[in-house]
């Protein structure tokens, strides 16, 4: 087999930037040369095979660049084993549901099928995508405001803290799926709830967070803040919030991770659309390749929001010494 | 050589004279722990500081030296008697008073630069004083470091970081908390003369706490030497020694060695072979 080391970066050529290609190539040959089981439902779908042939063709394009590109070419190497790795699962996947019918096709049905769930469907699945986002989005927004309030004045002020921390010890770790028949009960309108659903957990996650950051700022901080002429107030906003910023971002962090499961729950009540919303329809019309279609979806929606968040936070919290990298 | 006796009572006579910036009358201190008990940190201290003037404090830990300097930060209030500064009571921080601390302690998430404009940027100066910033930037060696963060300094760069941020405000007085403690010795040595070069530059009074002696002798024009239980100033001693060229006194002179051992026997050291005082055991 291979025996190259792969650790070490050459100046121009890295055989790790090729792993992706060979995994791919390996599994568009596995597709072509071993026929579809003669049993399988849809059997002539060739999705995922145009899948793989574009996915080969975007690999060798980006080898090409990591030759000439040196910042580049240790990112993707760095990534390449992932990268092979993930295509592998796919590969075995593929061999496994449609090629020899190992699993239930039912339950586990062919990537093609999965695939073609996003042509077929792929003017309800934009509607849904666009209906959760928005969801997502007014809850997530109402919760962060509303957490980061009141964990700055739980954190900043003795009053607030003595009458709304035992309430938030209370409240806050009750699942938000517990409080739908009464955010029903409340709210004028389904969607109403619903936002408050995420919010509400979004909310708890902040406050949290924010007011330990903000009680944790070291003593000294305002007292050389004072000592150059700061007010309370400045002292607040220039050095309070300011220090507690790593704590607020990991409340984010952890907010939009519970707004996710939140989403989902908070789709369940009155809604008509949505991904939440599809994945259970779905699932009760046993649509199997739809609920994994619509599972992928959430899936990439949760990555790119979390890198892009990850990417801001780096840059407003540079300042700090090792900040971790996610 | 020094004058002895320049004993409190002394002093008092002196209170109204008009070059003095900070007057401190029968201020006392008490802390309460957590169990109720009493520990006074200051009893009875009466105390005037001259505009211009480098006072050094020196004592053993405990003495209730630094506990006097966040008094006139205002840091902290007295216990009673009050503390004035132009003949205005202290009562809370200001920038007038200007404080450094033993720990740089810069605000991590800012650079150099806003580090030291921050003074400026509360008090809604920065426009006009935006050109201070480069001067004292330059006055303290920092050239070329404005973009740098904290965690990116040396101890010994942080420190003139912390310093050119108290005297950006242009303090009246300023207040330095053992500021070269942390340093190594030869940094310390340098920061000596630094500080000395932007006292006699800037004409800003100095009000230091140490635990060197030699420090003390080296910088100031005065030493308050003060002991342990009940805490108060022992003595306040004039240091005439002529300055040399870098402003501070020649290290190995024989005014110097004198005065050194002066203190030392007042402070209860000398002579006793490395044995603990008395206020230790």
């Amino acid at each position: 087999m291979l025996k190259l080391e792969v650790n070490k970066i050459e100046p121009q050529f890295n055989f790790r930037a090729t792993i992706p290609t060979i995994a791919i190539t390996v599994a568009l040959l596995v597709d072509i040369l071993i026929p579809n089981n003669a049993n399988a439902k849809y059997r002539n779908l060739t999705n995922l095979r145009s899948v793989l042939i574009v996915g080969l063709v975007l690999t060798v394009i980006l080898f090409f660049v990591t030759l000439f590109n040196k910042s580049y070419r240790e990112k993707y190497s760095h990534k390449s084993w992932f990268v092979g790795a993930m295509i592998t699962f796919f590969n075995v996947l593929n061999i496994v549901t449609v090629k020899f019918m190992l699993l239930p096709q039912i339950y586990f049905p062919s990537l093609n099928r999965v695939l073609n769930v996003f042509i077929q469907d792929r003017k309800l699945l934009l509607t849904c995508m666009g209906s959760s986002f928005s969801l997502f989005l007014e809850g997530l927004v109402v919760g962060v405001i509303a957490g980061i309030i009141t964990g700055i004045m739980v954190g900043w002020s003795k009053n607030w803290n003595y009458w709304v921390n035992p309430l938030i010890r209370m409240l806050g770790p009750i699942p938000s799926s517990t409080w739908i028949p009464l955010a029903l009960v409340i709210f004028p309108t389904p969607r109403w709830a619903a936002i408050f659903l995420i919010a509400f957990g979004v909310w708890f996650q902040l406050t949290i967070l924010t007011s330990s950051g903000i009680q944790s700022v070291s003593k000294s901080y305002f007292e050389v803040s004072s000592t150059l002429g700061a007010t309370d107030s400045q002292n607040l906003f220039r050095i309070a919030i300011p220090d507690s910023l790593p704590s607020i971002f990991l409340g984010f962090f952890n907010a939009t991770c519970s707004s996710f499961v939140a989403l989902i729950a908070a789709e369940m009540i009155g809604s008509k659309s949505g991904i939440g919303w599809y994945i259970n329809w779905q699932k009760e019309m046993v649509a199997y390749p739809n609920v994994y279609a619509g599972l992928l979806i959430i899936a990439a929606f949760c990555y790119i929001f979390i890198t892009i968040q990850f990417k801001i936070r780096d840059k407003l919290l540079g300042w700090q010494k090792g900040v971790i990298k996610w | 050589m020094a004058e002895r006796g320049n004993k409190m009572v002394a002093t008092l006579k002196n209170l109204e004279t008009s070059n003095d910036l900070i007057t401190a009358c029968n201020i006392s201190k008490e802390f309460i722990n957590t169990n109720g008990e009493k520990t006074i940190a200051l009893s009875n201290l009466n105390v005037e500081i001259h505009a211009g003037e480098f006072v050094c404090l020196i004592g053993p830990s405990g003495c209730g030296k630094s506990t006097f300097l966040r008094l006139i930060a205002g840091l902290t209030s007295p216990t009673t008697g009050e503390i004035k500064l132009d003949s205005q009571v202290i009562q809370e921080p200001g920038y007038e008073r200007g404080f450094v601390f033993q720990d740089p302690t810069l605000f991590p998430w800012l650079t150099v630069y806003d580090n030291i404009a921050y003074g400026l940027k509360i008090r809604h100066v920065f426009k006009e004083k935006k050109k201070d910033v480069d001067e004292f930037i330059n006055l303290v060696g920092l050239s070329g470091f404005e973009k740098s963060y904290p965690h990116q300094l040396s101890g010994g760069m942080a420190q003139r970081v912390s310093l050119a941020r108290a005297l950006v405000n242009h303090p009246k007085v300023l207040l330095l908390d053992e500021p070269l403690g942390a340093l190594d010795a030869f940094t310390r040595m340098n920061m000596q003369d630094e500080i000395l070069r932007i006292w006699k530059q800037r004409g800003t009074t100095m009000v230091m706490v140490t635990h060197d002696v030699d420090e003390a002798i080296y910088m100031s024009d005065r030493v308050f030497v003060m002991t342990h239980r009940p805490a108060k100033i022992e003595e306040i001693i004039n240091v005439n020694i002529g300055r040399g060229k870098s402003l501070g006194r020649q290290r190995d002179s024989v005014d110097f060695l004198n005065l050194r051992s002066q203190i030392l026997k007042i402070l209860d050291y000398a002579g006793k072979g490395g044995q603990t005082p008395e206020y230790f055991l």
